[in-house]
């Protein structure tokens, strides 16, 4: 039942590849809107876009929204977070505890959040209670994973010499079980990170709970076209720096782990 | 045993048995021998014998079904706070996230000893195996055999007064191994700690001991105990040319040969890849 999930770094030489990936897919855009492959009035050109969202940025409305759809994604992330980990502590040290719910799980998991949606709603109307409630439902289970598989793969060789050399229980789990499984729990977060910012953006777009979703969908009603991309564009960039910084916390945490380690000397 | 002196580790009638389908099975059964304080003592057997469940026993690890474990005369229930452990599974032993150094101290906070000291304990034992310059290094940076030392370092550092262990030369190679045989003869030396050993490898065996304790096959008892006169300090050359190296090796051979005679057990002969040591299992 456990998902492994080991990030792959992303190496500095290969940034300039990266920008060049960039330019083309932008320049192609560019092109396409240009020659109106695509009907104009709805595919506006890449640097009329861009120019929508220099318009945008001093405005506070943008500001407004960028902080309401990360707060829904930072409270739903974060009770997440201390509901999973606590738990995948639990069901990972405790054999019983994992039979038990595993069943529920195995039932739980498959559900897509967007499909509690309905019910999310009759439960906290259409507001931030209602995007909290799916984001963390959605981000709960990478970070439970993550957790009992951070439980579970300390070796059994590093508990039985922590036990040789007298350190009680209490001690094991502090000093063996906890630091390698907060290490895995830093992947768990970054894959919920993004999930939690798609969430956070759907219950705005669908529901119209106040966020970047829901100006993206006012944008396309009062068909201003150029600021409707501008809006998804800045949810891509906040997806890219969420993303980035996870990474680089992950790096920090999980350094010691065989997928990331960077040198080895025999 | 009556001439020897007071012994530091006693082991009465010592069995471990399983819970296995339909019944159990006896690991261990009734094995009985004493330990000087000081003395390096080695335990064989064939394959599969109950050694490192008798070792569990020694280290607190696992309950005896029957009979008792003495250190110092107080009765061992779970791993004491005198006693250093060293397993064969060396790279599982370490905890990846910690360096070298802070892996040699992480025994010791617990033990109640302040940062201060702990730090010159580490640096005391990473010089004496050697790995002073990997301090701060991971141990996953190091060749298996360094990884073995780091053990032995964090062992040394927990100021045992006994020390445990588990076949703890036995996944390197044999080059590596008569390095890390000859490092631990010298510390053991040094710091006159009460050493007991268990490997399946004869030579080993008569070249480290005092004395050798052979063991019978499953359920294990004490076969024979070899006390092993080779002069010190020992060389991996001088020392097994000497006949009475031959002689002792023959002897312990011999005894496994006859205690696990005609078992599958001794079918099982076989020795490392790349080495001309005679091993009593694989």
């Amino acid at each position: 039942m456990v998902e492994v999930a080991h990030p792959g770094r992303w190496p500095r030489r290969s940034f300039w590849l990266g920008l060049v990936g960039v330019l083309v897919v932008l320049v192609t855009l560019e092109l396409v809107a240009r020659f109106e492959l695509l009907p104009a009035r709805w595919f506006p050109p890449v640097t009329v876009v861009f120019g929508a969202l220099i318009e945008l940025l001093p405005t506070g409305d943008l500001w407004a929204d960028v902080g309401r759809t990360l707060q829904g994604w930072a409270l739903g992330l974060g009770l997440a977070a201390g509901l999973a980990v606590p738990l995948g502590l639990l069901i990972g040290s405790v054999e019983p505890a994992y039979r038990a719910c595993r069943a529920v799980i195995e039932f739980l998991r498959p559900i897509p959040s967007v499909a509690l949606i309905p019910a999310a709603v009759l439960l906290f109307g259409i507001g931030t209670g209602m995007k909290v409630f799916l984001v963390a439902f959605a981000a709960f289970w990478p970070i439970l994973f993550q957790a009992v598989y951070g439980v579970q793969d300390v070796s059994p060789g590093v508990k039985e010499t922590a036990r040789a050399y007298g350190l009680g229980p209490l001690a094991r789990f502090g000093r063996v079980v906890l630091p390698s499984t907060l290490a895995y729990v830093a992947t768990g977060l970054r894959i919920s990170s993004a999930i939690a910012l798609i969430l956070a953006v759907t219950a705005e777009l669908v529901v119209g709970a106040a966020g970047l979703g829901r100006a993206i969908v006012t944008a396309q009603t009062a068909a201003q076209v150029p600021r409707m991309y501008a809006l998804i564009a800045v949810t891509g960039i906040l997806g890219w720096l969420l993303s980035t910084g996870f990474h680089a916390v992950e790096a920090r945490l999980l350094h010691w782990h065989p997928a990331q380690r960077k040198e080895v000397l025999a | 045993m009556s001439s020897s002196p007071p012994a530091v580790l006693e082991v009465a009638s010592l069995a471990k048995s399983y819970p296995v389908r339909g019944g159990r099975t006896e690991a261990v059964a009734g094995v009985s021998f004493d330990v000087a304080p000081g003395e390096f003592v080695c335990l064989v057997g064939p394959s599969g014998c109950g050694k490192t469940t008798l070792l569990r026993c020694l280290a607190g690890l696992l309950a005896p079904s029957a009979g008792e474990v003495r250190l110092a005369g107080a009765p061992v229930r779970r791993p004491p706070p005198q006693m250093g452990f060293v397993s064969q599974d060396y790279s599982n032993s370490m905890l990846p996230w910690l360096k070298v150094d802070k892996n040699v101290t992480f025994p010791l906070r617990h033990k109640g000893i302040g940062a201060r000291r702990r730090a010159e304990l580490a640096a005391e034992a990473l010089r004496v195996v050697g790995l002073s310059e990997f301090a701060r290094h991971y141990p996953w940076q190091l060749s298996g055999g360094m990884q073995q030392r780091v053990a032995i370092a964090r062992a040394l550092a927990y100021q045992p007064e006994i020390l445990l262990m588990d076949e703890p030369f036995a996944s390197v190679d044999a080059q590596t191994r008569g390095e890390l045989e000859d490092l631990l003869l010298d510390v053991w030396a040094t710091y006159g700690v009460t050493t007991v050993f268990v490997t399946h490898d004869i030579d080993e065996s008569v070249y480290l001991a005092d004395r050798v304790i052979v063991l019978s096959r499953r359920p294990s008892t004490v076969a024979r105990q070899v006390t092993v006169g080779l002069p010190r300090p020992r060389d991996q050359i001088s020392t097994k040319e000497l006949p009475e190296f031959t002689r002792l090796r023959t002897e312990v051979m011999r005894t496994i040969a006859q205690v696990g005679g005609g078992g599958p057990a001794s079918s099982e002969h076989r020795a490392p890849p790349g080495s001309s040591r005679v091993a009593a299992s694989p």
